[in-house]
């Protein structure tokens, strides 16, 4: 269940309370985020719409640990992230979030395979035991015959699947897509999603998703719409569109 | 390291740009150690002098002599164990290039104050009994292919009228310590004393001493000059590192010279490295966000930067001090006669190799800090 009113029941597996985000430009404050709420459960799969510059990113950087709030908190499976140390937000997200961006960004000289290992490059694993979860990764995403080559020797649809094989191999509580249909074709948007739809359906996958399209947002189980700061459920925005006001 | 095949592959990403990096320290290692060699080879004295030995020179100057009587005072000193003298004779062998030192040397106390110059007993009793023997470092021996038993002549070029001396080589000397002078040639200064002019006979042109203790040098040095004090040869008394390092500044301020051109090959290759794995590093700097938001720790992205450009210092010193092995024995043979010999030995490539790898962990370290520091939101914004 997700909610943006902060009313969750604190069972939730990602709880945000009051998170604020502002950036200093020049002599000037930007406020990003105002006192945002929302509770996302497991399994839920959860996808951002909004304008350019509306905080998406921000809001998916703050819940990623790669950037920390002005004001709030965050809280991911118990683990209150935003007053853990570098460091420890390191370790943290090596252990409980996967990214999928919409560059792919993929290391040019390493192969498929050793693109997906890398996570796991951070565990005490074996060889062979990093060897069955990649393998396994790269099965799930369809690409068990592409092992050996390298991003250059693949389409983008299919590099986007080697990203979403690097971002579940070391199986992380999240998932935070910022775009993963953003710079592939409709055909190609098409099958990354039933991709994403498949790991939340059969895998257990709890997703959040960044996207500009509202075809791919529709896939979501809840399209929540950020702007000027605030979260908004899809639905409520229609309402107060149909009412001619602002939600 | 689980990260290896990472740091090969970053390694081996524009190979072009890799192998001009590598060239550059391969050239400036196989400088570096042409350096170092000669700085060696003009302090080789210094370092294989003994602790135990004063040299005692004329005060005006090396060329200047002294009487052969000062011997027989200076052995009376308390502390004085041997005494031997020298004498320069500057002779040409066939023609000017072919240089090498002669010394006319006394037989009586040579070995003692010298036991580091080795000749076989039967050769050296030979040349004892030889007016006309000599006795050939191992090096000069090989470099004109001489063998015991050969006659030598030496043109004459100081002391007339003779104009050339005929020497049978008795014998061939070696030195214990594999980077020890192996190229004098020495004779008996009782034949030069009898061959040279009125002006050169009777005379030394120093006196090297062997002490019964290394701990009586100042005394002993101090009791020699004040001996000779106001007298028509006054003396000059020394250690024999210190008489060696005096001879070698002769030359000019050789490791002053080396240390300024050092100075400027390290800083060009930590320049040029430097910047190679600064724009390196520029290039990746969304993979370098993408490892950490992966969960790669800030340490390890240094690490990662650090073993690039310590690897490919390592791979640069490695050829440059290959080439360095095979190209300065062929330089040493090509300038025989104008420096001492160059050897390379294995603490030089072990320096070479520990200079190589301190300048690629030095080049990487700036772009390796600012990799580190990399705020990972701002780097992927510009990917």
């Amino acid at each position: 269940m997700i909610r943006v009113d902060g009313q969750g029941n604190g069972k939730s597996l990602i709880q945000v309370r009051g998170l604020s985000k502002t950036y200093r430009r020049g002599g000037e404050e930007i406020q990003v985020l105002q006192r945002l709420n929302l509770d996302v459960d497991k399994g839920d799969f959860v996808g951002f719409m909004g304008p350019s510059g509306s905080g998406k990113t921000t809001l998916l950087n703050l819940l990623g640990g790669l950037d920390v709030p002005s004001q709030g908190s965050i809280t991911v499976d118990g683990d209150e992230i935003t007053h853990m140390s570098g460091s420890k937000l390191t370790q943290w997200r090596a252990r409980h979030v996967g990214f999928i961006f919409q560059m792919y960004n993929l290391i040019p000289v390493l192969t498929a395979f050793q693109n997906v290992e890398l996570p796991l490059l951070l565990t005490k694993l074996s060889k062979s035991e990093r060897r069955t979860h990649v393998e396994t990764a790269l099965n799930v995403v369809g690409l068990s015959n592409r092992m050996d080559h390298y991003p250059r020797q693949l389409s983008g649809g299919q590099e986007q699947r080697v990203t979403i094989a690097r971002a579940i191999v070391s199986d992380p509580t999240f998932l935070l897509c910022d775009e993963p249909t953003g710079d592939l074709d409709r055909k190609s948007a098409d099958e990354i999603m039933a991709l994403i739809e498949e790991l939340v359906a059969n895998h257990g996958k709890t997703v959040l998703m960044v996207t500009h399209d509202a075809v791919v947002a529709a896939r979501a189980h809840t399209t929540l719409h950020l702007d000027k700061g605030v979260l908004v459920e899809a639905s409520k925005l229609e309402q107060g569109v149909v009412a001619g006001g602002v939600a | 390291m689980k990260f290896r095949s990472l740091i090969f592959a970053n390694l081996f990403r524009k190979k072009v740009r890799l192998i001009l990096t590598i060239g550059s320290f391969a050239i400036a290692l196989v400088l570096f150690t042409f350096l170092a060699v000669v700085n060696s080879a003009f302090s080789r004295g210094i370092d294989i002098a003994g602790a135990d030995r004063l040299v005692i020179v004329n005060r005006i100057g090396l060329i200047q002599t002294m009487p052969i009587s000062y011997g027989d005072q200076v052995r009376t000193i308390p502390g004085v164990k041997y005494v031997t003298q020298d004498h320069w004779f500057g002779g040409v062998y066939q023609d000017e290039k072919n240089f090498f030192p002669q010394f006319a040397i006394d037989v009586d106390n040579h070995r003692k104050v010298y036991p580091e110059f080795i000749v076989p007993d039967d050769q050296w009793n030979t040349f004892v009994k030889d007016q006309q023997g000599a006795i050939v470092g191992a090096r000069t021996a090989k470099r004109f292919g001489w063998k015991v038993g050969d006659h030598i002549p030496i043109k004459n070029t100081l002391y007339g009228p003779t104009k050339t001396w005929e020497f049978n080589l008795d014998g061939i000397y070696h030195t214990e310590k594999a980077d020890g002078d192996e190229s004098q040639f020495w004779f008996q200064w009782k034949l030069f004393d009898e061959n040279v002019p009125a002006y050169a006979k009777s005379t030394a042109g120093w006196y090297i001493l062997k002490l019964d203790s290394p701990d009586d040098s100042a005394r002993v040095a101090k009791a020699i000059d004040a001996k000779y004090a106001n007298s028509s040869y006054e003396t000059k008394t020394e250690t024999e590192s210190a008489f060696a390092a005096g001879f070698a500044k002769q030359f000019g301020n050789i490791e002053f010279l080396i240390l300024a051109i050092g100075s400027v090959v390290f800083f060009t290759l930590l320049l040029v490295t430097g910047n190679t794995m600064a724009i390196s590093v520029r290039e990746r700097v969304g993979e370098l966000a993408v490892l950490k938001a992966i969960g790669v720790t800030d340490g390890s992205v240094l690490f990662l930067v650090l073993a690039e450009s310590m690897m490919i210092a390592l791979f640069g010193g490695l050829l440059g001090l290959l080439l360095a092995w095979v190209a300065i024995p062929v330089i040493s043979t090509a300038l025989t006669g104008l420096l001492p010999p160059l050897l390379l030995s294995k603490t030089m490539l072990s320096l070479g190799l520990a200079f190589a790898v301190f300048v690629g962990a030095a080049s990487g370290l700036i772009p390796g800090i600012s990799a580190m520091r990399m705020r990972v939101v701002n780097a992927l914004r510009r990917v």
